[in-house]
């Protein structure tokens, strides 16, 4: 990777729709879309709610299918100048592993993120994220058919997220990325209506940032292998924050919303910082807290 | 066609009325690129601490000679109600063009109704515009809830017919857009494009599919994104979940689940 920034699943597209915005040559890479073994709808609309700095959405994994990935859309992003990885999910550690042992014969996808982790399906997801058993298990079942780079997306909804970081380690995980979003909730009280269609959803953006970064800090104190940070960076700064809590690389999601050049400019920003602080390598600032 | 983020400066700043303002922008940096009637801008809000995202908000207006791009904005939350303390000079920053627009005439002798209410009647401005450009005289049919809601309408008459309905009768025939004696005359059109409240477009798209008049509506689903990275704005149609943003948000209305 040219440097450490990344684009979050789910808010970056293929990559294809921020061409006009973003260098991506300049971007360290970008995670498409979650991808499952069967076609997905997705939750029906309403899937998001504006909350004071940040938002819910309950999409619900709409996606074509691993089989429409390969055949239509990696042939338009496989030689996109940057890194593409792919989220994967799935409802069952055999269609986790189906889904990802299709992917590993794609030259040009180097990692998959699994996300075990989405707050919006009802059967598998997030269900496998919230114990160390149910997260190993998926872990077990890709890591036997998925020989490249492997990350486990983490759910911030649990007791101990360090005890399910340090399952998927266990198994076979090279490197863990958090958080996922945090299951919320929006009314509208003048009509006395839930805002989302399935009443519940993902909250991300700046307001998560100082529960992700705590994680990603946790965390990294307790594996071995790197911890990709995310939730709520929306500046060069909040994304040094994170590396120096421990994460080797970040993901930015939904500032790119509001900027859709946010990525490259995080990128700038991250090397704006080394220079004015004479520090050469960013790998020098992992987890570079001082006391 | 390529989207761009820009920092517009605010020209102008007017309220037509106590629920919208017009915005009047230009680009001090050069030409603002090119952009389809039907099509919408990102506008980003800054100084609401409750609003997160932008406004995606319809082309109102564009005239390349002005170097001026218009938006009307309706008034309903927080986010909007700061656009609205917009003042000359300021900088405004949008992400443009978006979505796709409404189909254009294939020909001068097309007859093309184009129906608006509320603030729904603001990309057919720059519709009208664009038809007028290309030797066509469009039709409008606008409706609102009184005389004193009806905005610009000299505006329109530019370019078109201009026929009103207003559901108290204080300006032209008393009624729904879909109750004007203009859709029972002797006239056949080409196509309808429509804009505004889901109600109305629905009984024009109920018109259009009982005189088989091709018909598209523009809808204005909640939006994170813009440019079809989210999925948040789904439209459920005939191919699935659709995003308004990229797959729209114009639809014909045999694509909708209506």
């Amino acid at each position: 990777m040219v440097n450490p920034v990344m684009t979050a699943s789910g808010t970056f597209g293929y990559g294809v729709e921020f061409q006009d915005f973003v260098d991506l040559s300049q971007v360290g890479g970008i995670i498409v879309k979650g991808t499952t073994l069967n076609p997905r709808q997705g939750n029906p609309y309403p899937r998001m709610a504006e909350t004071a700095q940040g938002m819910l959405n309950c999409v619900g994994l709409q996606n074509k299918g691993v089989d429409h990935f390969c055949e239509h859309i990696y042939p338009t992003i496989k030689d996109l100048p940057t890194q593409v990885l792919v989220n994967v999910s799935g409802s069952s550690p055999d269609d986790y592993a189906e889904c990802a042992r299709r992917i590993a014969g794609l030259e040009n996808i180097p990692a998959i993120e699994l996300n075990i982790s989405c707050p919006n399906v009802r059967q598998g997801g997030m269900a496998f994220g919230v114990t160390p058993e149910g997260a190993a298990s998926v872990v077990k079942a890709v890591r036997e058919v998925y020989p490249k780079t492997l990350i486990v997306k983490l759910s911030p909804n649990v007791t101990s997220i360090v005890d399910i970081a340090k399952a998927v380690e266990a198994e076979g995980a090279d490197a863990v990325s958090l958080i996922n979003t945090l299951m919320g909730m929006a009314i509208d009280a003048e009509k006395r209506k839930k805002l989302l269609s399935i009443g519940t959803g993902g909250l991300s953006g700046p307001c998560v940032k100082p529960v992700a970064l705590r994680m990603v800090y946790q965390v990294a104190q307790a594996v071995q292998i790197p911890v990709i940070g995310l939730g709520g960076i929306s500046c060069a700064t909040d994304a040094i924050e994170f590396l120096l809590a421990g994460a080797s690389a970040i993901e930015i999601g939904t500032a790119n919303f509001l900027d859709p050049a946010i990525s490259q400019k995080v990128a700038v920003g991250i090397n704006e910082y080394l220079e004015r602080h004479g520090i050469a390598d960013v790998k020098d600032i992992i987890g570079a807290l001082e006391d | 066609m390529k989207k761009y983020i820009l920092d517009l400066q605010v020209v102008e700043v007017s309220r037509p009325h106590e629920r919208y303002v017009l915005l009047k922008l230009t680009d001090p940096n050069g030409p603002l690129p090119e952009m389809m009637p039907g099509q919408f801008a990102q506008l980003r809000v800054d100084g609401s601490a409750t609003t997160f995202l932008r406004r995606p908000i319809s082309i109102h207006y564009m005239d390349s000679t002005l170097n001026q791009i218009w938006f009307l904005v309706q008034i309903v939350g927080d986010g909007t109600r700061q656009l609205a303390t917009l003042q000359p000079g300021d900088t405004l920053n949008v992400v443009l063009p978006l979505g796709n627009g409404f189909t254009m005439p294939h020909s001068v002798d097309d007859r093309i109704l184009l129906v608006g209410g509320g603030v729904g009647c603001a990309p057919l401005l720059y519709m009208g515009k664009a038809m007028a450009e290309m030797g066509c005289r469009p039709t409008f049919l606008i409706g609102a809830r009184t005389q004193k809601d009806l905005l610009q309408l000299d505006l329109f008459a530019q370019y078109g017919d201009v026929y009103v309905t207003t559901e108290d009768g204080s300006y032209g025939e008393k009624g729904f857009v879909t109750q004007h004696s203009l859709l029972t005359g002797s006239t056949k059109f080409t196509r309808i494009s429509t804009c505004g409240p889901k109600p109305m477009m629905m009984a024009v798209a109920r018109y259009a599919a009982s005189t088989a008049t091709p018909c598209e509506v523009s809808l204005e689903n909640k939006m994170a994104c813009g440019v079809g990275a989210c999925l948040c704005c789904v439209e459920d149609t005939q191919h699935g979940h659709q995003c308004v943003c990229t797959d729209g948000p114009v639809f014909p209305i045999e694509e909708l689940k209506w």
